[in-house]
């Protein structure tokens, strides 16, 4: 993390020399005053404006110095409990979500079907009042219908986090990918994000990740291109954002999608939609749309490839690329961490005074 | 933030009077530790920040050392965290220039009050390191402490009902150089 040495006159020999962080740079905006939060949930992304993503993404600036630490710990949740909710296996976002806790000084209860009552038919509403009765103080839900988040919100007292509902919004998954690009993005004049072009690949439809980075990345003012095979990229796809007023763009031919962009997002392929029949088989799709080194290479030359985990190794992208130096996969998962923290004290410190968001 | 506070605004001290008070603050505390070596200077978000830096730049016009300044933000470490708070502040990552361990630290702020902030700044800076010693300057101290806190360094001190408010207000954050009272909000 930048640590940076301010001195009041002219900068030291070795100042000179090395670049400057990007935190020293813009003297207005380092002073300004800070803005505040107002949600008590964090649901989906298409309701948060330009702001609101800034707020999260400097907060996690800060996140990110705690735990560069070497005690990479603050007490901000000290003596409250977050109760994680896994309707659907996860092994990267709920581990992340409870690091996140854990360097706030905050407790993690977690609740997962197989060990709970919900096998025996407990309704996802009974459980949130339970953990909610329990003294949790805020919720932590993935669940695999959409919408379940939101509901959970409506029917709960405490702030409640979406991790992932169905096909509909992953939003901590999407701010992640957001604050990778713009750790690599800014530091020069321009604005990190507006103007870049995104391309997003692979199931599309199925994909809160999509979804999501999609209304975040639009929200800042970047390009999105979606692509994948007709059948996993139809047009209805593309009609939410529309309506709202952003443009997402579908390409079907992945040398097209992949032409100048800066970052290409790779989705995970779930092995069951060959059997709903909407892949002739894993073998096409590899040939048609498998990131490897000479795709990419149509790409920026510093273009970043990202993937939300975990990644099926020989389908969506190449082995070769996954470990390559262009792979910022191992990024995302750091920055998960210091996003996480920045969503739970943006969402836990304040709710007092305001009922549930809009 | 200042917007509208016009009406009943009762000035203190105006852009002269803080930056004297500010260079005398500078002189002080050179005066104490015998120089500028092995000094730190920490704002705390927002205000204290500028502050910080103008008591340095203060310090280098008489001093051959240049003193470092540093930045904290205390909003993880506040003791009122969803207790009445009407929405969340986003954070500032604290920038240290290294080590603090063995330095002396010197805090700055605007406003001393309840001394709660100055309490959360100590333990935000005891998780960075440990200082040989930590003092704390302000530009205003308005009084009603809640905590065993002092100041070793103040701008002014300004007699206050708990329901005035005191507003520092500087160039680089509010455009204009002043602190002011007005009766709450």
């Amino acid at each position: 993390m930048a640590s940076t040495t301010r001195t009041t006159s002219a900068p030291r020999k070795d100042e000179e020399t090395t670049p400057r962080p990007a935190t020293v740079v813009a003297r207005d905006e380092e002073h300004q005053a800070q803005r505040t939060w107002r949600r008590r949930d964090l649901l989906d992304v298409d309701v948060l404006s330009a702001d609101e993503i800034e707020i999260v993404m400097e907060t996690a600036d800060a996140m990110q110095e705690i735990l560069s630490r070497q005690i990479p710990k603050a007490p901000t949740l000290r003596g409250r409990t977050v109760a994680t909710i896994f309707y659907e296996a996860s092994t990267r976002t709920r581990a992340s979500f409870e690091w996140a806790v854990k360097a706030l000084s905050g407790d993690v209860v977690n609740l997962a079907p197989s060990t709970s009552s919900v096998t025996k038919g407990e309704s996802l509403i009974d459980t949130v009042r339970t953990l909610q009765s329990m003294g949790a103080g805020s919720i932590v839900l993935r669940h695999p219908e959409s919408g379940a988040a939101a509901v959970a919100a409506r029917h709960a007292n405490v702030p409640v986090i979406n991790a992932g509902d169905g096909r509909h919004a992953h939003p901590t998954q999407a701010l992640l990918d957001l604050y990778t690009m713009r750790a690599h993005w800014r530091g020069d004049e321009r604005d990190p994000i507006r103007g870049r072009k995104v391309a997003v690949v692979g199931d599309v439809l199925h994909s809160r990740v999509a979804r999501s980075n999609a209304w975040a990345l639009t929200a800042m003012g970047a390009d999105v291109v979606f692509c994948g095979p007709p059948t996993l990229t139809p047009d209805e796809i593309t009609e939410g954002f529309r309506h709202a007023g952003r443009t997402v763009t579908v390409v079907n031919d992945v040398d097209m999608a992949l032409d100048g962009a800066d970052a290409v997002i790779a989705l995970r392929l779930q092995s069951e939609r060959q059997i709903q029949g909407l892949l002739p088989s894993l073998r096409s799709y590899v040939r048609g749309y498998q990131i490897d080194a000479e795709r990419l290479g149509r790409a920026k030359s510093d273009v970043l490839l990202m993937h939300p985990g975990p990644i099926n190794e020989g389908v969506e992208v190449t082995p070769e690329v996954a470990a390559g130096p262009r792979s910022v996969v191992q990024e995302q998962v750091q920055h998960g961490i210091a996003v996480r923290m920045a969503v739970l004290y943006l969402t836990m410190t304040g709710q007092s005074e305001v009922g549930p968001a809009a | 933030m200042t917007d509208g506070a016009t009406d009943g605004e009762r000035t203190v001290l105006d852009a002269d009077q803080v930056r004297r008070a500010l260079m005398r603050i500078g002189h002080e505390i050179t005066e104490r530790n015998g120089g500028a070596t092995d000094l730190y200077l920490v704002g705390v978000h927002t205000r204290g920040v500028p502050l910080a830096e103008r008591i340095a730049g203060a310090i280098s016009t008489f001093e051959d050392e240049e003193v470092p300044v540093a930045s904290i933000d205390i909003g993880l470490y506040r003791d009122d965290l969803a207790v009445g708070r009407s929405g969340s502040r986003s954070l500032r990552p604290s920038e240290l220039p290294g080590d603090v361990t063995g330095k002396v630290v010197v805090l700055v702020d605007d406003v001393l009050y309840t001394g709660r902030s100055v309490r959360a700044a100590m333990d935000a800076l005891m998780d960075l390191g440990r200082p040989r010693a930590v003092q704390l300057a302000v530009m205003v101290d308005r009084g009603h402490r809640e905590l065993p806190i002092r100041a070793d360094y103040v701008g002014k001190n300004v007699p206050t009902a708990p329901a005035e408010r005191v507003m520092v207000r500087l160039v680089e954050v509010d455009g204009e150089d002043g602190v002011v009272i007005t009766l709450g909000d």
